[in-house]
């Protein structure tokens, strides 16, 4: 045994220019951010206020950092394979590889779902929940912070192995038996398996923690029925994470004894079944579709009732949608394996079941077009992102019900008609939602709106691009062409395909003009700072705190007596014509104290994660005991919260007051 | 309007899959089964689509903020008939759709055996990194990376892998269906129409995946006849060193057919991954779903 375990010069992949390209931009990129943080002097910043902070809404800010830092990863992915895709055709074989096409289209996947969805979802919940909710903080901060920080390892895993080694080349579910060291010995599948089981670690603290938040933190006076719906829709989302990523820990858990100490559960021989891998890989996949989805519905719901001057349409109906989607979620997991030969009650079965979650999801549809009817509708970026999902999503929901009938399915499942698909879904309901949800929060986090013109023209590229992309791809599956090709010898496919390339191409359009958007956004901040608190007309207590809000969130806890609880404290001040006293009786706030536990926690998961691909076990035998030591020392801390006294907590209200328009 | 775009996209998509080979332009009893029930649904579905789009257009278009004849409505945020309605019209879609999809789902098993007056002649198909090898148990011969099946006879095939799960699909035949090592599947198909079909695998299975398809010729019984008096005439044997050089892995590897089989090849390729050095692993009962 050598003392680097299965590491030597040759994991790094000199030979290609692709890769040691893009690793060198990255690596450029890294070092000259650090230096230029270090060189400002803003590293003591960064580490006081962000890195060890513990506030539910820095942390929100930085999971959406990452998030979208990792949409362009997964983008580029994404236009590389168009591009493949694109030109090799015919006898053709395209520009990458077919090893090197394999981890693309694995790493798209994985990067799209685990840290791009996922960190999106989460870093909205985390950090519109508690404000919606009334309160000052999450139930766990510090765990709070572990999970964002084990999110972050699994990322920096993912991207390590660009350079050091290779990424899994057997798509993003790893099914075994090609998953398994006899089909895949190197250490792509190594890097999948230990960046997903970090993550999903900090995923799963992350439902606890809104779980106990939700059930258990609520402003004084808010029942479950005066809840916020973003706030139900956290709640069955989180319900789910609790549920379904345990699966998900214990299946790769599994494959990782197959793998490391010869284990035979997923195996082609000595008894090993391949397909139960796959049932629980989707028992724990389609909930995860709603993990995401649901509380994209719930910002979607948030913007359709706040910019038509409305109540939500059906309150109580979006409410019972949601839990019953939450409920059904667990039985439709067999829909995605039809071809596995399964009995025909079997199938007929979870066709049926699939297609019954339909009915809440159309409720919700039906539910925003009557929030909308008999509004007063103000075109602003969030609306736009609502109108283009629901105009794109019936349409996703057309083509899943298709691919609930089992005898449709059989004829499209694994073509790039089911690729198609659940973009489709994803990306108008999953990524519209976080666009709607990121314009829509951001004067709330920052103090100033995002400006309109951009985010506009970033809303049309993304919608047509989107549907340039993937429209074709409906049409080349009917066609018969399977997903994950290198190349293929059908001309008849490539003017789709092109067509695709080029709806590729107006989304990054649509990115550029995002991230011109925020530029532009920084530099007029002046002109769009947002000084009352309320840039919107909101209904929910978010609105009712300055933009952005202190650490404590709320000098007093308000007090809720019925839905939608900040829009009607303005309908009675309104009523009223004069402003309500004002209450100078400021109690000392205690918030929680910093700590550097998730950073140092996730330092140490990072060198165990890098040490166990690897094979290098007196290292990964350090990291272990270095994040258990961590943990340890954290638990006999003495003092975890920190005052703020009364007159900071007066002084802030006074300068920040809520501002109703009379 | 935008919606506009997307109809006529997929207008030509039916239109144009139509003729290019696809799920849309079947050749025999089951593919034409399944599109029809694509078809169907994809109707029951529209009528319930396309008015919804234009209702969001509409409503937000005549309820934007600055039209000042549209009336405010704040408080019209409960309504029990329109709930009614609106857990409805999903509600019996899905009725409708259930309904189809049940029935279908029973008639179009892929183990269900095609109703004729022929008999029907069964292969045995292996997918083998990165190739399809179909055995012909009856007729004792073999073909790699290409399937010749005689028009009008129903197809009864059993199905396993060597390792790598895969999926059997001929798009214009029959609906796909997984290979799994150790386990069997069935499928069922018949083409109504000479040609040639192309077959593939829709499962990625690793580096040589893209080059994982086939030919499938229909023809006329009679030609058939002569195919198989020709392939027993030449080639290789498929014996179990046959299929030990087979199975090593190699992709794009041009059609050929093997003069005769050992019998019994299937059920020891099926059984082979079932072997283990664990003694008591022997006996593990071979009770997959599948099997049924």
């Amino acid at each position: 045994m050598t003392l680097l375990g299965k590491l030597d010069w040759s994991a790094v992949p000199l030979d290609q220019p692709i890769i040691m390209g893009t690793v060198g931009g990255m690596v450029v990129a890294i070092v000259s951010i650090l230096s230029w943080v270090t060189l400002k002097g803003y590293v003591p910043y960064l580490w006081r206020e962000w890195i060890t902070s513990v506030d539910h809404k820095r942390i929100g800010v930085m999971y959406i950092v990452l998030a979208l830092v990792m949409l362009l990863r997964g983008f580029a992915d994404g236009i590389m394979m168009r591009t493949q895709q694109a030109v090799a055709a015919g006898g053709a074989q395209g520009y990458l590889p077919p090893e090197h096409f394999d981890q693309i289209f694995s790493a798209h996947g994985t990067i799209m779902i685990f840290f791009v969805a996922m960190p999106l979802v989460i870093g909205l919940m985390n950090f519109a929940v508690p404000l919606q909710l009334g309160v000052r903080d999450v139930a766990f901060p510090t765990m709070n912070s572990i999970s964002f920080w084990l999110t972050a390892s699994g990322v920096l895993l993912t991207n390590v192995s660009l350079a050091v080694g290779e990424f899994a080349k057997t798509g993003w579910f790893a099914y075994p038996p090609l998953s398994e060291l006899q089909f895949s010995p190197g250490v792509g599948v190594d890097y999948y398996l230990w960046s997903l089981q970090l993550s999903g670690i900090g995923t799963l603290l992350s439902g606890v923690n809104f779980v106990t938040t939700i059930l258990k933190m609520r402003a004084p006076g808010m029942s479950y029925m005066r809840m916020p719906v973003f706030c139900w829709t956290a709640l069955a989302s989180n319900l789910l994470i609790v549920a379904a990523f345990p699966v998900l820990t214990a299946l790769f858990a599994m494959l990782l004894l197959d793998r490391y100490l010869g284990f035979h559960f997923f195996t082609v021989d000595a008894g090993g079944n391949a397909m139960m891998y796959v049932n629980l890989f989707w028992v724990w996949g389609h909930p995860e579709v709603y993990i995401l989805v649901l509380p994209a519905f719930g910002i979607f719901s948030e913007v359709a009732a706040t910019f038509s001057g409305k109540s939500l349409f059906g309150y109580r109906s979006m409410v019972l949608a949601t839990m019953t989607i939450c409920v059904l979620s667990y039985t439709v997991w067999l829909h995605h394996f039809f071809t596995m030969g399964a009995s025909a009650s079997v199938n007929a079965f979870f066709g049926i079941t699939s297609m019954i979650i339909g009915v809440p999801t159309g409720v919700k549809v039906f539910n925003w077009l009557f929030t909308m009817y008999g509004g007063r509708v103000r075109f602003t970026v969030p609306v736009l992102w609502t109108i283009g999902f629901m105009m794109s999503f019936v349409f996703g929901g057309l083509t899943g019900v298709l691919l609930a009938l089992p005898a449709v399915d059989w004829q499209v499942h694994n073509s790039v008609f089911l690729v198609a698909h659940f973009h489709h879904v994803i990306i108008p309901g999953v990524l519209f939602g976080c666009m709607a949800g990121y314009n829509y929060w951001f004067p709330k986090a920052f103090g100033f709106r995002l400006d309109e013109r951009w985010g506009k023209a970033a809303f049309w590229c993304w919608f047509i691009g989107f549907h340039l992309a993937f429209m074709p791809l409906y049409v080349t599956g009917l066609m018969g062409m399977p997903r994950r090709l290198q190349h293929y010898d059908v001309l008849a496919w490539q003017p789709w395909l092109l067509v695709a390339e080029v709806g590729a191409l107006v989304i990054l359009t649509g990115i550029i003009c995002q991230i011109v958007q925020i530029v532009v956004s920084i530099r007029h901040r002046e002109q769009l700072r947002d000084t009352t608190g309320d840039p919107w007309n909101g209904r929910t207590l978010e609105w009712s705190t300055a933009s952005p809000p202190p650490a404590w969130n709320f000098a007093v806890l308000p007090r809720v007596h019925e839905l939608d609880a900040f829009w009607a404290h303005k309908q009675r001040v309104l009523a009223k014509q004069r402003l309500p006293v004002r209450q100078h009786a400021y109690q000392p706030i205690e918030v929680p104290k910093n700590s550097p536990v998730g950073f140092a926690t996730a330092f140490f998961a990072v060198v165990s994660g890098f040490a166990l691909i690897w094979h290098i076990w007196w290292m990964a035998g350090f990291g272990v005991l270095g994040a258990a030591a961590t943990l340890l020392a954290f638990m006999f801390r003495t003092k975890d919260e920190v005052e703020i006294p009364a007159d900071q907590v007066d002084l802030f209200d006074r300068a920040h007051p809520v501002e109703v328009s009379l | 309007m935008r919606y506009g775009l997307l109809a006529a996209v997929l207008l030509s998509a039916m239109i144009l899959g139509g003729c290019d080979g696809g799920v849309l332009d079947p050749k025999g009893p089951i593919a034409l089964a399944e599109r029809q029930i694509l078809i169907n649904a994809t109707g029951i579905m529209l009528a319930i689509v396309i008015p919804v789009i234009i209702a969001t257009l509409g409503v937000a278009f005549w309820f934007r903020a600055s039209n000042e004849r549209a009336r405010y409505r704040p408080d019209f945020v409960y309504s029990g008939r329109v709930e009614m309605l609106i857990w409805s019209i999903p509600l019996m879609t899905v009725l409708l759709t259930g309904t189809v999809a049940w029935i279908a789902a029973y008639d179009l098993d892929p183990p269900k055996p095609i109703a004729s007056s022929t008999r029907p002649i069964k292969v045995q198909a292996i997918s083998l990194d990165w190739k399809w090898l179909f055995i012909y148990p009856e007729l004792g011969v073999a073909s790699v990376n290409h399937l010749t099946i005689p028009v009008g006879t129903p197809v009864s095939f059993e199905l396993t892998s060597s390792g790598v799960m895969n999926s059997f699909f001929v798009p214009q035949l029959a609906g796909q269906i997984y290979t799994m090592a150790g386990m069997v599947t069935r499928l069922n198909l018949r083409a109504d129409y000479a040609g040639t079909y192309r077959g593939l695998s829709a499962n990625f299975s690793g580096d040589g995946f893209a080059d994982m398809h086939f030919n499938v010729d229909a023809m006329p019984p009679e030609r058939f006849a002569q195919w198989i008096a020709s392939t027993r005439s030449a080639g290789p044997v498929l014996d179990s060193k046959g299929y030990t050089d087979l199975a090593k892995p190699s992709a794009a590897v041009p059609p050929f057919t093997y003069h005769s089989v050992a019998p019994g090849l299937f059920d020891s390729i099926r059984m082979s991954s079932m072997q283990s050095d664990d003694a008591l692993c022997q006996g593990y009962p071979t009770s997959m779903k599948a099997e049924k």
